[in-house]
């Protein structure tokens, strides 16, 4: 008998922990910076401020929802860039369907049939996309992009240009209310992402994500059905746009086609911010989290200490650049096998 | 060895890529207990035949037959379940996923948590480093990513995780060319212990050495078809390089 074989291998499991402490260590250092900016320059707190703390949860609710979907797409090597008209498509929806249902069957009826039939509506982009990309081979970018366009002009089509304004007491009391001192919709969305955690992390159907953004070829050789597992995170990307959207209602009391229009990059960016890689195999649903705090947090924290709103564009762009700078730098320094 | 019945058995298979004739009516056949090694240049469609007998390709013609039956294995899955593993000369690891996820892939347990089912990774970790003691190569860690590994532990991951199945037929795509000599070694006594459990191995590689000390017939593929088939005992590797390059 030979000595046994032994070699020290990076410690890659630490490496993607690491990647989310170093971004929990981002989101605190901009809380502070924010605290202490406004205390000097506004002499108010910032964070112990309920109201603000509130409205960040509630102002990340949208983004996050897109990006939590996509971060399935994403972590298989793939992308979805109609999210944001989908969301627009099944706000509309909804508005419309609630609107038709309610004096007929009342507020409660209306909001469960609304709420199925917008999210059966955002599921069709997603199936579409699913099986061009799945079936056709086609690129996901482009395919995706596609539907960017048809979503849109459906969703704007379906409204008459115009916004719907709906009325639904239990929709409102989501969109608007709190329960325990916490926005309802922020409960709600929680609950989601602890759902979708659950997928992603202890499930096969998660297992088979990684796999199939690692190696396409080894999934397909360990018999995993990639084109229904394909299909299957289109539409669960856009049920994700859809739930969004039909949020969107109840906070805003009215339907918009255009409604996720400027979420879409948002999205990416949680993603790409959480630690996961464009190239696939990668991310976490609490590593989109913190990516959608992180950009909520700029967003809200710029306006708040009175800064010109066109900064927020600038700033997350900056912060976008550097967590992949960061990423690939501790990569070099400490976890994993280096590019040659 | 050679008249006891097939247990696989691959007849008169063609593959064409596009304007490549990969295989033009090929027989392979493997018997339980029986190690076939299977020969030839580069190019000659080794790693064809067996993508086909594995369920990866569909062949243009010909039959597949197991325990004497005709069947079909429309993807690697239903040949997986007919008990045919395979070790794939690109290794098929997902880089991204760990030594026990790879081992696991497709087949994962599950344990309960407060009643729900999760994916039980410790698991999946201990019975992948069980499979890998076999071939006496142990890993610091077998929670990182493949990709952290070295070429010849990548190969061992495909290895283990091909016979932590308990195949009835076992084919290995030059499983030893990343492996240094004492593991070469272990592979070796390895495909000596599943002979003796009866399984079949179809056995690729270009190492004469092993081949003829390890199987007990040599099927030589050249340019697509078969070029020659010999029982080992009864021939030399002069002969075999003959065949391998058409003469
Ligand atoms: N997926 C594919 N698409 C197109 N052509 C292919 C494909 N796979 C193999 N071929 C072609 O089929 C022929 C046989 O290739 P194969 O890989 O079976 O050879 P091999 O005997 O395994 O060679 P090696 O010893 O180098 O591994 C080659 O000409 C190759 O170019
Ligand atoms: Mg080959």
């Amino acid at each position: 008998m030979s000595a046994p074989l032994a070699i020290e291998a990076p410690r890659a499991r630490a490496g993607a922990w690491l990647v989310s402490a170093r971004a929990w260590l981002f989101l605190i250092l901009l809380l502070i910076f924010f605290e202490i900016w406004s205390r000097a320059a506004l002499h108010v707190t910032f964070l112990f401020n309920g109201f603000n703390m509130q409205s960040i949860g509630v102002f990340t609710v949208q983004p996050l929802l897109l990006a939590l979907g996509q971060t399935f797409v994403i972590i298989s090597g793939g992308i979805d860039l109609s999210v944001g008209f989908t969301m627009g498509f099944a706000a509309v929806v909804a508005a419309h369907v609630i609107n038709a249902a309610q004096p007929e069957i009342g507020p409660a009826g209306a909001f469960v049939v609304g709420t199925l039939v917008a999210l059966a509506a955002s599921a069709v982009p997603g199936l579409i996309n699913g099986l061009l990309i799945a079936r056709l081979r086609i690129p996901p970018f482009i395919g995706t992009l596609g539907m960017f366009g048809v979503a849109r002009g459906t969703a704007f089509l379906l409204a008459g240009g115009t916004t719907i304004s709906v009325n639904n007491p239990p929709l409102v009391f989501i969109g608007t209310q709190e329960v325990g001192g916490i926005p309802a919709i922020v409960i709600v969305t929680v609950a989601f992402l602890l759902g979708l955690h659950y997928l992603l992390a202890q499930t096969r159907f998660g297992q088979y994500t990684y796999a199939l953004g690692g190696n396409r070829q080894a999934a397909v050789r360990a018999g995993i059905d990639v084109r229904r597992l394909t299909v299957s995170l289109y539409v669960l990307s856009s049920l994700c746009a859809g739930l969004s959207g039909i949020l969107y209602t109840g906070r805003f009391l009215a339907g918009a086609a255009q409604a996720g229009e400027p979420l879409l990059l948002d999205s990416i960016a949680a993603v790409v911010i959480g630690g996961a890689s464009l190239f696939g195999g990668s991310g976490t649903v609490f590593g989109t989290l913190i990516g959608a705090l992180i950009i909520a947090v700029i967003q809200y924290g710029l306006v708040f200490i009175d800064v010109e709103p066109f900064w927020q564009f600038v700033a997350v762009g900056i912060v976008i650049i550097i967590s992949v700078l960061v990423d690939q730098t501790q990569k070099r320094l400490g976890g994993g096998r280096q590019d040659e | 060895m050679s008249d006891a019945a097939p247990l696989l058995a691959a007849k008169g298979i063609s593959k064409r890529f596009g304007g490549v004739q990969a295989l033009k009516g090929v027989e392979l056949s493997v018997a339980p207990g029986e190690v076939v090694a299977l020969a030839g240049d580069n190019g000659a469609g080794k790693t064809t035949l067996i993508k086909i007998v594995s369920g990866v390709f569909q062949a243009d013609a010909g039959e597949l037959r197991y325990e004497g039956s005709a069947i079909r294995f429309a993807n690697p899955q239903e040949a997986r379940r007919a008990g045919i593993e395979t070790i794939y000369q690109d290794l098929a690891l997902a880089d991204n996923l760990d030594v026990g996820a790879n081992v696991f892939l497709g087949r994962e347990p599950h344990r309960r948590v407060l009643g729900v089912p999760v994916i039980d990774r410790a698991t999946m970790r201990a019975e992948a480093r069980r499979s890998l003691d076999v071939l006496d190569i142990q890993l610091h860690r077998y929670d990182v990513p493949v990709r952290t590994l070295s070429g010849g532990q990548r190969q061992a991951v495909a290895i283990g995780r091909a016979i932590y199945w308990k195949a009835r037929v076992l084919i290995m795509d030059e499983p030893t060319a990343a492996l240094g000599v004492p593991e070469q070694r272990k592979v070796m006594a390895l495909i000596r212990n599943l002979k003796a459990g009866g399984v079949g191995v179809i056995f690729i590689s270009h190492n004469l050495g092993d081949i003829f000390e390890i199987s007990d017939r040599i099927v030589v593929l050249h340019r697509g078809v078969n070029a020659g088939e010999r029982a080992t005992r009864a021939t030399n590797p002069d002969e075999i390089v003959r065949l391998m390059v058409g003469g």
